[in-house]
């Protein structure tokens, strides 16, 4: 890892009040990013609402609600790359199976998987030790 | 969630004040939205103007209240987006299903 990088590791109950407080972080991160030419606002808002899509899945879907699990998230950032990671200890899914949203459907549920692809340069989901990952990386 | 409700001509307003509008505090204005419905209301107003942030599951609760009002002939209109709030509607295509005003006024006056 380069001399400039940052990496933060967060662990956080399974729960959604949570949600604030690792996208804040997130936010807080975008604009501290000292090379960043583009604009900073949109980079902490995406930062913030790609954070709080991948845990709400992390704790709803793969977690099940257990309010007793914890999430487990990384977010580094070195070589002018955004790398965050969400981990949790459910069944998992096929990431690539979800399809996205039907426009002319009006849907209440369906568009967190879609938001994420659209703001992330790459997404892949997969099985680590004892859960598994969403891997999501950007270049700044 | 914090949620200030007024009835101006026979639309209520409801004036979400939150910064955020996510999986957390969506719900709530979800089941508001659907009391004032099954309670008989016709015209809803949702005012995001102290709304910073907005995810899927944000949007959802909106969508959720539009089709609430359809089912029970009704309108659900918005106001007062901030900029990137409004941008998610346009990332999910759902500014093309919401009328969307810029204030508060001028939605009223399009019940």
């Amino acid at each position: 890892m380069e001399k400039r990088a940052i990496e933060i590791d967060i662990k956080v109950p399974n729960q959604t009040r949570y949600l604030s407080l690792i996208g804040r972080i997130g936010e807080d991160l975008a604009k501290e990013l000292d090379k960043y030419c583009g604009d900073r606002e949109t980079l902490a808002y995406h930062i913030n609402l790609v954070l709080t899509e991948a845990m709400v899945n992390a704790i709803k879907y793969a977690n099940a609600e257990d309010p007793d699990k914890m999430v487990h998230i990384t977010i580094t950032i070195a070589d002018n790359e955004l790398l965050i990671r969400v981990y949790d200890n459910g069944q998992g899914f096929d990431i690539n199976s979800i399809p996205p949203p039907d426009f002319e459907k009006l849907e209440d549920r369906g568009r967190g998987v879609f938001i994420i692809k659209s703001i992330m340069d790459s997404v892949r989901y997969h099985a680590v030790d004892g859960g598994n990952v969403l891997e999501m990386s950007k270049r700044l | 969630m914090n949620l200030n409700i007024e009835t101006r001509n026979e639309v209520i307003i409801i004036y979400v004040k939150e910064e955020r509008l996510d999986a957390h505090n969506s719900g709530d204005l979800k089941s508001e939205m659907q009391r004032l419905f099954a309670e008989g209301k016709k015209n809803i107003l949702v005012d995001l103007h102290d709304v910073r942030f907005i995810d899927s599951s944000g949007l959802g609760a909106l969508v959720s209240g539009f089709k609430n009002a359809i089912s029970h002939q009704g309108n659900l209109k918005l106001s007062t987006l901030q900029t990137q709030v409004k941008s998610m509607f346009e990332l999910t295509r759902l500014h093309r299903v919401f009328e969307i005003f810029p204030s508060t006024a001028e939605a009223l006056e399009n019940f």
